[in-house]
C-alpha cells in the first residue's frame, strides 16, 4: 500500500483542534498558512546546489564536509530548530546511505518533504539489514568493490549524501550541475548520471 | 530460578523497525514520493506552529508517536500519528481540553 486517505475522525480531529487552538490564542490561521507556505518552498534544489558547489569549489567543500549546518545558513536557509546537519561523502569505495530506522528524521530545510517509501516500515527495516537489495530496487547497483555505509538520521542529527560527480561533466556550470542532483542522490538510494537531468515538478 | 535476559533478548519497540524481519519480503517503494496531501500539511504546518511557540519538542511529538498501541502504529497514516501525537501534547500540558476535541 503506498498511500492512503486519512480517516473521516482524523480529518475532524485535526479540525477540532485547530478550532481549539485559535479560539484560545494559541495559534492563528494566518500562522499555521504561513509555516506550510515555508515547508512547500523547501526542496531539493538546496541540497542539489550544496553538492553541485563542492562539485566545483574545493573551500565550499570543505566548509560543507565540516560544517553542513553552516553550509545551509551560506546557502540563505535558516536551519533555527533543525538539528546538526551532517554531510557524507562518497569516495570511489565508499557509498553512504541514508535511513531513519525509528520513524523519519530528514534533512527537510535542504531537500523538502521526505517522500512516503522513506516513511515506510520496509525502508526503515531493510535499509540497514541488505541495503544493496534496496538499492537494486531503485535500480541501484554499485560497481565491485565499492563498500556500502548506511547512516541512521535521528532526532538529534540528521545526515545528507555528497556523491561523487559523475564522469563527463567536466567544465559543466554550477547550474548545469544542480541540474543532475535530486533528492534521491542526496539521500544516496540512487546516483547522479551526466546523462539524466532531474526534472523538478513543483 | 528466574535469570535475567540479557539486554540483547528484549524485542525492540515497535517504532524500532532497524533490521526487522516482519517486513523483509515488502518490496520498497520508489515511485510513492508524492508530497503530503492537504490534510498532512495541515498537520505539518500546525505542529511546526506549535513547535516555534514551545509548546511541543521533536522528543514529545515522538515519544507520543512511539506509545500508540501498535494496531494503531501500523495502521494510521504517517501524519495521521502525526495528529495524534499533536492533540495528545496539548491535552496533557493543557492548552486544549478533552472537550474541545469531542
Amino acid at each position: 500500500m503506498a498511500t492512503q486517505d486519512p480517516r473521516p475522525e482524523s480529518i475532524a480531529l485535526l479540525e477540532k483542534l485547530a478550532a481549539a487552538l485559535i479560539a484560545r490564542g494559541v495559534v492563528t490561521e494566518e500562522q499555521i498558512a504561513q509555516k506550510q507556505a515555508s515547508a512547500d518552498r523547501s526542496n531539493p534544489e538546496t541540497g542539489a546546489r550544496m553538492v553541485a558547489r563542492a562539485w566545483i569549489d574545493p573551500e565550499w567543500r570543505a566548509l560543507l564536509l565540516r560544517d553542513g549546518t553552516a553550509a545551509a545558513e551560506a546557502m540563505g536557509i535558516s536551519m533555527r530548530g533543525n538539528p546538526p546537519l551532517g554531510v557524507l561523502e562518497d569516495t570511489e569505495t565508499v557509498h553512504h546511505l541514508v535511513v531513519c530506522t525509528l520513524c523519519s528524521c530528514y534533512p527537510r530545510a535542504i531537500i523538502g518533504y521526505p517522500p512516503h517509501w522513506y516513511k515506510s516500515s520496509a525502508y526503515r527495516s531493510r535499509a540497514v539489514r541488505e541495503p544493496r537489495a534496496v538499492l537494486a530496487e531503485f535500480g541501484t547497483v554499485l560497481p565491485a568493490g565499492v563498500q556500502v555505509r548506511v547512516l541512521d538520521s535521528t532526532a538529534d542529527y540528521r545526515w545528507m549524501v555528497l556523491p561523487l560527480r559523475p564522469a563527463g561533466t567536466e567544465g559543466w556550470s554550477e547550474d548545469e550541475l544542480t541540474a543532475l542532483v535530486s533528492r534521491d542522490h542526496l539521500v544516496g538510494v540512487s546516483l547522479p548520471d551526466a546523462q539524466r537531468k532531474v526534472s523538478r515538478a513543483a | 530460578m528466574n535469570t535475567p535476559s540479557p539486554v540483547s533478548e528484549v524485542p525492540p519497540a515497535q517504532h524500532d523497525l532497524g533490521g526487522n524481519p516482519r517486513f523483509r519480503c515488502t518490496p520498497v517503494e520508489p515511485e510513492a514520493d508524492a508530497p503530503p496531501d492537504d490534510f498532512g500539511k495541515r498537520v505539518d504546518a500546525l505542529r511546526a506552529v506549535l513547535r516555534e511557540k514551545g509548546l511541543i519538542t521533536t522528543d514529545e511529538q515522538r515519544l507520543n508517536i512511539e506509545s500508540l498501541p501498535e494496531s494503531e502504529y501500523f495502521s494510521l497514516t504517517y501524519y495521521e500519528k502525526w495528529l495524534r501525537a499533536v492533540a495528545a501534547t496539548m491535552l496533557a500540558k493543557g492548552v486544549v481540553t478533552w472537550e474541545d476535541l469531542q
